[in-house]
């Protein structure tokens, strides 16, 4: 069963619609209890990192998501789900994010210049920089679905895809068992579903 | 590299597609998750619906239609008529839908994107207008086009992102239904004066008018059609390949 987090952010219709197409169970849970007896858990999120953190610590499910994953529990952040999983944000001021992987999420003007539009939106091709599991069932150059304002910087050592918009950007990244993609599996057609059949495959 | 985006427009009415169509392989040309799913396989990037149907049943249609089609097309899905309220954009977002267009119902109550914006994210609200040049200006037209809601074009889309509209679809009323291409001019006027993505509508009758667009604008973002597609006249895989070949960033 892949339990999906409930911490009150986003539209989760497509995540739950792709799941079970692939016919894998899922359940929308911030039951602490159930997050632990589930194979896997997925991060999912739309909108500002600091409101969607804060969530997450006064519910207590940023203390049971680092601790199960910290057992070696499968965890995939989605979106802004990937971006908690670093150790903060400057998205207007600085906040701490989960800290389970390094590194510090910016602007993406800051990154891409002025002369191009931000959110970035559409459909961007993935670069491979890592073997990674989520992409055993896709290839290197195939494109996904993005929106997004900020970015992950500083975190070479997860970096398992890069997408190029004036610059190189992180696109998905991958320690251990914990995962992340910027882009939105659930929105990124056959690709995006592999990429979630790739996930639900990895073993604990 | 981002690519240009190409996106079928569906037209519903008590939850059926309004326009003809003419498709092979189709059993069912008029449901709109059929022919959704058929667009999605075919390489479109995305799809709007347009809910044209102004009862009350024809409404539960369209949210039984949406949620339908949203649970088997897994491509962005964008939603809009009859979006006047905050109320609208629940209903539309709860039923699958990705984004929501509005434009009437900005321009009735211009608080609407800036309150939906701050709600749902600017990334899911999109600014749909219909332009018309008058004594050689862009002017605003409400009511599908048939009356002038004394606004210039500009002004407003501007307006509307500085609100909050993450996304502008420009309708030219001047070339639509036309196909003669795109209203490049006008598309160049909105480009030059928003930073957020720009989607080209009105005056698509075949493949190169598409790469015209792209390669005359390069500020638009997308192009949308309806009967085009509909009819066959441009095909998606042929289009996309098309694109390429012109050295235009596409998704194949």
């Amino acid at each position: 069963m892949v339990a999906i987090v409930d911490y009150g952010v986003g539209n989760l219709f497509s995540l739950l619609s792709s799941l079970a197409v692939l016919g894998v169970e899922a359940e929308l849970t911030s039951d602490a209890a159930r997050l632990s007896a589930a194979d896997r858990i997925i991060l999912p999120g739309v909108g500002a990192f600091a409101d969607a953190a804060q969530k997450l610590r006064t519910s207590g499910l940023a203390e049971t998501v680092c601790e199960l994953a910290g057992k070696g529990k499968p965890l995939l952040g989605i979106c802004l789900g990937m971006q908690l999983l670093f150790e903060r944000s400057y998205e207007y001021g600085e906040h701490p994010g989960l800290g389970l992987l390094q590194g510090s999420v910016k602007p993406l003007s800051d990154l891409v210049g002025a002369a191009r539009k931000v959110p970035h939106m559409g459909w961007n091709s993935l670069e491979f920089r890592k073997n990674s599991a989520l992409f055993r069932n896709i290839q290197d150059g195939d494109q996904v679905y993005f929106v997004h304002s900020y970015y992950a910087a500083d975190c070479d050592e997860s970096v398992s895809a890069v997408a190029e918009y004036g610059a190189k950007f992180t696109a998905a990244v991958e320690r251990e068992n914990v995962f992340g993609c910027q882009f939105h599996p659930e929105k990124s057609g056959k690709t995006g579903l592999a990429v979630l059949r790739a996930f639900c495959e990895v073993q604990p | 590299m981002l690519s240009k985006r190409i996106i079928p427009c569906l037209d519903v009415r008590n939850g059926r597609v309004v326009k003809g169509i003419k498709f092979q392989g189709l059993s069912d040309v008029a449901d709109p998750a059929e022919l959704a799913a058929y667009y999605s396989d075919c390489g479109a990037d995305e799809l709007v619906f347009y809910d044209i149907t102004a009862s009350a049943e024809g409404r539960r249609l369209f949210a039984d239609v949406l949620r339908k089609t949203a649970s088997h097309v897994f491509i962005p899905l964008t939603v809009g008529g009859g979006i006047h309220t905050l109320d609208d954009f629940d209903f539309a977002l709860k039923c699958g839908a990705d984004k929501v267009s509005v434009n009437s119902g900005a321009i009735r109550d211009p608080s609407l994107i800036g309150q939906a914006a701050r709600r749902y994210g600017n990334q899911c609200v999109v600014l749909s207008v219909d332009v018309k040049r008058v004594n050689g200006a862009f002017r605003v037209f409400a009511k599908g086009g048939r009356e002038d809601a004394g606004l210039n074009a500009i002004s407003w889309i501007s307006r509307c992102v500085a609100d909050g509209a993450g996304e502008v679809v420009v309708n030219s009323i001047d070339t639509d239904g036309v196909r003669q291409g795109f209203d490049l001019e006008m598309l160049q006027a909105v480009c030059s004066a928003v930073s957020v993505p720009v989607v080209a509508s009105g005056g698509a009758g075949c493949t190169e008018d598409f790469v015209k667009l792209f390669q005359a604008v390069p500020g638009v973002d997308a192009g949308l059609a309806a009967s085009v597609f509909h009819f066959g006249t441009v095909r998606l895989t042929e289009l996309k390949a098309e694109m390429k070949k012109a050295g235009i960033p596409a998704r194949i």
